[in-house]
């Protein structure tokens, strides 16, 4: 199957700096694909340059054939991307049943008068959105704080409450920025599970994530950051064995998990 | 049974409306209710720019300007009836709104806040210099609208004041209900939205610069229809309706009141419009106090008058 995503010598410079440079990869439809590296390596910055938060400096983004290179993250929302952010991107006026009723924005809305006479129309879309928000969140677990004011929620909660907005939009690629971040055990495998089922569906999924035997537990492919570079990708085996990344990155971790 | 916020705040407002002349002792607080429901309009109309959307205008009188000179220009010159000029009137604002909107809405926290404010002193002097026109600082005189006439052939035979008390009253309504339908529809979503996370909304596809715009024109047609009713019912407008006092006011109603919600805003107007009256007996210190109060209750209740206090009622009854 050819690729539903695929980033080209992607590259960025923040004053001088070389925040990413010359990445490429690319996505199947239905494939989970990792991108690791240290702290520091460029992973949320190319996140940002794929879903258009960033302008790249060089390089394209082809989704679909097309390219989308820099195209608004609204645009690309109505093209099928979708993500989470690292740093929690919650709308904290809001419920939690209406932050995922948000992400059905792109089926919900429609003429503005509709919307101001409350018309047949404008209601039945509503009620469309609200009963999608409501499937969406009894499958992250939500469904008991539907009426809870978002902004006082714990942290994996909202966690899980992005990923059920991210996923309302129906994507095609599913950019996930670290979403077991903050979560215990038990949370991180049900998210675990949740993203193998989504992939499943045949949503191609771009994944960056610390918890790194979720990563190799998950991952079909993993693409390998370090000082905005990529120094290495492949199977979880492989890439896990290659010293590059031994030393960049895993070798620090394994000597903490020998030690444990 | 839960009743929904907009069952609930007309519920409230209405009876209010309806109840309040019981205990008017003059036809002097027909006025000064007319006065609360005209300022309740526009800030009802800044809730949706300011509580909704999470923008803010310093010049939304250059709306009301608008729109109370196109009740006074447009019977005298084409001959268009006063409440057809209105209702151009809330059209040209809108048309305007859009068009300044644009650029302006670019901009974000105290920018816009600079942006909007020159927008508003630019219609003021307009109004103030174009003498030819508008008779300048002196103001004109706005044609009879004939809506007592009409009101009285039909048997409702009312003072003036009390008129316009009602008149006011049912145009408060039912922009109050246009909002609250608003809220809790798609577009109402998506302006909050914009407001809790512009890069969370625009990854969920809203199209952040159009919402923007459209909280920026909706609100600035409520501003102009207020405008318009201080025209009609004064029969005279004077370019003060425009001043950027007015703007400002109406901003301070709002966050005063509680951006978030129209009642709360609608409360703040109550309070802005009547504590003047109320602190006059107190002569030179009026505006000292009025300034006190001010600070005080955004010291004290971040969230606005409203909100804080139905909140300390719920925790009682919890």
């Amino acid at each position: 199957m050819s690729a539903l995503l695929s980033v080209e010598n992607l590259g960025i410079t923040f004053g001088g700096l070389r925040a990413v440079h010359d990445v490429s990869f690319s996505v199947k439809p239905g494939e989970i694909l990792s991108v690791i590296g240290p702290n520091g390596a460029g992973k949320t910055t190319l996140f940002n340059m794929i879903s258009g938060v960033y302008q790249p400096g060089s390089g394209k983004v082809v989704l679909e054939g097309q390219d989308v290179t820099g195209m608004r993250p609204d645009l690309l929302a109505h093209r099928g991307m979708s993500r989470t952010f690292q740093n929690l991107q919650i709308f904290q006026n809001m419920t939690v049943l209406e932050n995922a009723i948000a992400g059905f924005h792109l089926t919900e809305s429609g003429n503005l008068f509709a919307d101001l006479l409350r018309l047949p129309g404008s209601r039945g879309r509503a009620r469309t959105a609200h009963q999608g928000a409501m499937r969406l969140l009894e499958r992250v677990g939500l469904e008991a704080s539907a009426e809870t004011n978002a902004g006082s929620l714990s942290y994996g909660k909202l966690k899980r409450l992005e990923i059920a907005r991210a996923l309302a939009l129906s994507p095609k690629v599913l950019l996930l920025d670290e979403p077991a971040a903050g979560c215990n055990a038990v949370e991180t495998e049900e998210i675990d599970q949740m993203i193998a089922e989504v992939a499943k569906s045949g949503v191609a999924i771009l994944l960056v994530e610390h918890d790194m035997k979720m990563v190799m537990r998950i991952s079909n492919h993993i693409v390998v950051l370090d000082h905005g570079e990529k120094i290495a990708e492949g199977d979880p085996a492989t890439v896990s064995r290659d010293p590059a990344v031994i030393a960049a990155y895993l070798g620090t971790e394994a000597a903490e998990d020998a030690d444990a | 049974m839960r009743l929904s916020h907009k069952t609930a705040t007309l519920l409230v407002l209405i009876p209010l409306i309806v109840l309040a002349p019981i205990f008017f002792p003059s036809n002097f607080y027909y006025r000064v209710g007319s006065l609360i429901f005209i300022n309740g309009l526009a800030v009802t109309g800044m809730v949706i720019l300011i509580g909704y959307a999470g923008q803010i205008s310093l010049g939304h009188a250059g709306f009301a300007g608008i729109g109370a000179y196109s009740c006074a220009l447009m019977p005298v010159h084409w001959g268009i009836p006063p409440v057809a000029a209105a209702v151009l009137g809330a059209v040209i604002s809108a048309l305007l709104a859009w068009l300044v909107g644009r650029p302006i809405l670019r901009l974000k926290g105290y920018y816009l806040a600079v942006a909007t404010l020159g927008f508003g002193i630019l219609v003021y002097m307009v109004l103030t210099n174009e003498t030819w026109l508008t008779g300048g600082p002196d103001g004109m005189s706005v044609n009879d609208s004939g809506l007592r006439d009409m009101a009285e052939a039909v048997g409702i035979d009312l003072k003036n004041s009390q008129f316009w008390y009602w008149m006011c009253a049912i145009v408060l309504v039912i922009g109050v209900w246009l909002a609250m339908n608003l809220q809790d529809s798609p577009t109402g979503r998506a302006l909050r939205a914009v407001h809790g996370s512009e890069v969370a909304a625009r990854t969920v596809g809203v199209d952040v610069a159009r919402y923007k715009l459209q909280a920026f024109v909706i609100s600035a047609v409520y501003a102009s229809v207020a405008g318009s009713m201080v025209a009609l019912q004064n029969e005279f407008v004077t370019p003060d309706v425009a001043g950027y006092m007015h703007s400002i006011e109406w901003v301070t109603m709002t966050v005063l009141g509680g951006a978030g919600s129209v009642l709360g805003a609608i409360f703040g107007a109550a309070i802005l419009t009547t504590l003047p009256q109320v602190l006059t007996a107190f002569a030179e210190y009026e505006q000292l106090l009025l300034g006190l109060i001010m600070m005080l209750v955004m010291i004290f209740m971040r969230d606005g008058l409203l909100p804080s206090i139905m909140r300390r009622i719920r925790g009682k009854d919890e």
